[in-house]
């Protein structure tokens, strides 16, 4: 069972990764979604992995077996904020798209190089050209 | 037990809510109960000081919850200097935002400030590391609202950017968190120290990996090389005072790692020299990066970016060591550097604005307020550069002095040293494009010598990017308030200069606090009479 989930984190990992390089913000959103799952598992599993055992302290039996419950509150709210923060960067990347009319994550080319100087010459011109 | 370690969270968690709900449409109310909010939160960072001045560690347990169960918040002196330094940057950089009009070219700017405050003020209070994790997200989800205030393509991509950069920290956070969880069985730092000095030195390969990761994860808040790279665009589309408050958000990296590397894995276990070694030459990269960015960038916006990502390397070559020496030095130089980042900001704001939202490093007529404003960036600039006398120079110096004994003193020496005469040129070469050849240019029109980067002579130029909404001067609600708050800043620096002697021996106190974190471990897990 540890090789299995260790594979599954492993592989949502991997293709997490892959997908947030691939730069496109589609694919980025979608390589977050893959990685939260790995963590979320990941964080899950760090109190060891035990079958059919309920995640509760018994007061009075002192021999009783459980589960460790502190990861799953982890992970409860480690979702919960995930499930936020991916509602955000769609939010985000959408904007972006609808604004600039690509969906790249990295910065254009406007960012770095010095955009020529328009005068109002230059805008009456263009409004010339229009007209 | 007492209720006042809460009160900077509760406070903004209180109002924020309440201005979206109330004034949603009354700026005026908004930014009268924003700058009341922010007033609240630097009031009780005073008395939160005066309460932690004694030495004394506090401790609030909530729900009253015995410690490493229940969560805890934790008030020493670094946690109440960060405080403070937080509100005094908050209350100041909010009048900015109100003076320059920045707050009305969107909604809820002064609610998500709020917001914002919450979350560094809790990350900087809590004792606990999967609740240093949920503050973390909080001040990111309000940075994230921050960031693209205002709008325009150029910073919503700059933002997508910045919040896949920080979810994937996030991610790389909660693993190094299970990690250490599943070796300590704690999150609980006061708990979690305890167990790793118990801990067999050979037994510690998964320990160390994750005191490694978390390091990659503060370091990716700090913006320490090489995970830098989202800080330049960033902070560069960012607006002019958000740009100004994040610089307490990298501080928050810094303190994170002071935190953890002196509470958690102190200097006798392995984990530490790791953290060292790593961190040392990191800084040293750091530093030279950001000053070589200062010189070669061509848009002024990156000139400060650059210079905050200096300023984090000039900070962690002091803090790397975790000697109080170091430390008092390092966190001189904190206070020094995000008062002095944060009016580099403001300064470069007011120059972009009054040159119609131009903020490329290039000939343009002269501006309106030329004086003022010249007079303000020339300040600036010595403070960030680290000229005497303001106090940029002193906590060099304190670094310098800190560092003497080091192994790796020549290195240390020469990359500080001849990375303060890079960034004083690349100052230099701004201040003069900015201020001296505009006036050449109105006085000798038509003479197009200059490699073509002079721009025709003619009517002043209207608009230069189309994504770029105009900030106009005469737009702001009162111009006056914005020079208020930078030369509040810039009287920050001074005041630090001239109270050197008494500041340094408050950080000297909070420095030797920091390196015995025996104090800590007493005040969070035992003396808890009356918790269940």
């Amino acid at each position: 069972m540890e090789l299995l989930v260790a594979t599954a984190i492993g592989a949502c990992t991997a293709a997490g990764i892959y997908l947030i390089l691939r730069l496109r913000t589609f694919a980025v959103v979608l390589g977050m979604t893959m990685l939260t799952y790995a963590i979320n598992a990941f964080l899950f599993v760090t109190g060891r992995l035990v079958v059919n055992l309920p995640p509760i302290l018994q007061k009075y039996d002192e021999s009783a077996v459980y589960t460790d419950p502190l990861p799953q509150a982890l992970v409860l709210t480690a979702i919960v904020i995930s499930f936020g923060m991916t509602a955000v960067v769609v939010m985000m990347a959408l904007g972006a798209f609808i604004e600039s009319g690509d969906d790249r994550i990295n910065m254009p080319e406007d960012d770095r190089v010095m955009p020529p100087l328009k005068t109002i010459d230059d805008q009456s011109e263009a409004e010339d050209e229009k007209a | 037990m007492t209720h006042w370690l809460i009160a900077p969270v509760l406070v903004p968690a209180i109002l924020g809510p309440l201005m979206i709900l109330w004034m949603r449409h009354d700026l005026l109310q908004q930014r009268v109960f924003g700058v009341i909010g922010s007033l609240l939160t630097l009031v009780v960072a005073i008395k939160l000081n005066v309460m932690a001045a004694g030495g004394e560690i506090f401790v609030y347990r909530l729900g009253n919850w015995s410690a490493p169960f229940g969560i805890v918040l934790m008030l020493d002196r670094l946690a109440a200097l960060m405080l403070i330094l937080t509100a005094i940057l908050a209350v100041i950089v909010q009048l900015y935002g109100i003076g320059s009009g920045w707050d009305r070219k969107g909604w809820h700017f002064h609610s998500l400030w709020l917001f914002q405050l919450m979350g560094v003020n809790g990350a900087f209070l809590t004792g606990d590391a999967f609740n240093l994790f949920v503050f973390f997200e909080v001040l990111l989800i309000a940075s994230y609202g921050l960031m693209i205030h205002g709008g325009g393509p150029m910073r919503l991509r700059a933002g997508v950017q910045y919040i896949s950069y920080n979810l994937a920290g996030s991610a790389l956070f909660l693993a190094a968190l299970g990690t250490l969880y599943s070796v300590t069985g704690t999150l609980n730092m006061a708990d979690m120290a305890e167990r790793v000095a118990m801990m067999p030195p050979e037994d510690t390969a998964v320990l160390r990996t994750g005191a490694v990761l978390l390091m990659l994860v503060f370091a990716i808040k700090a913006a320490l090389v090489p995970l830098h790279f989202w800080l330049p665009s960033t902070y560069a589309n960012a607006p002019g005072p958000v740009a100004a408050l994040f610089a307490i958000m990298s501080k928050v990296g810094v303190y994170a790692i002071i935190r953890f590397f002196t509470l958690v894995f102190p200097s006798d276990t392995i984990v530490e020299t790791i953290a060292t070694d790593l961190l040392l030459p990191a800084a040293l990269v750091t530093l030279t990066l950001g000053q070589i960015g200062v010189l070669g960038t061509r848009s002024l916006t990156r000139l400060a970016a650059y210079a905050a990502i200096a300023s984090i390397g000039m900070l962690i070559i002091s803090v790397a060591r975790f000697d109080a020496q170091g430390l008092t030095a390092g966190l001189y130089y904190m206070l020094h550097s995000t008062l002095a980042a944060a009016a580099l900001f403001l300064v470069v704001d007011m120059i972009a604005a009054r040159r119609g939202g131009d903020f490329w490093l290039r000939l343009r007529p002269a501006i309106r307020h030329t004086g003022l404003v010249s007079a303000l960036f020339f300040a600036t600039a010595i403070a960030v550069v680290g000229l005497p006398p303001l106090s940029g120079f002193l906590g060099k110096l304190m670094i310098l002095d800190a560092t003497r004994d080091d192994p790796w003193m020549a290195g240390i020496w020469a990359t500080i040293l001849v990375t303060s005469l890079i960034s004083l040129v690349g100052f230099g070469r701004a201040g003069s494009i900015l201020f001296w050849k505009s006036h050449e240019l109105d006085t000798e029109p038509g003479n197009d010598t200059d490699e073509g980067e002079r721009p025709a002579p003619g009517p002043i130029p209207t608009k230069l990017e189309t994504d770029e909404p105009i900030q106009d001067v005469d737009d702001s609600a009162a111009p006056w308030l914005a020079y208020l708050a930078t030369g509040g800043l810039l009287a920050g620096s001074v005041a630090l200069t001239i109270f050197a002697g008494p500041i340094t021996g408050y950080l000297q106190e909070t420095a030797d606090q920091l390196t015995q974190p025996a104090l800590y471990y007493e005040s969070v897990l035992q003396n808890q009479e009356g918790t269940r």
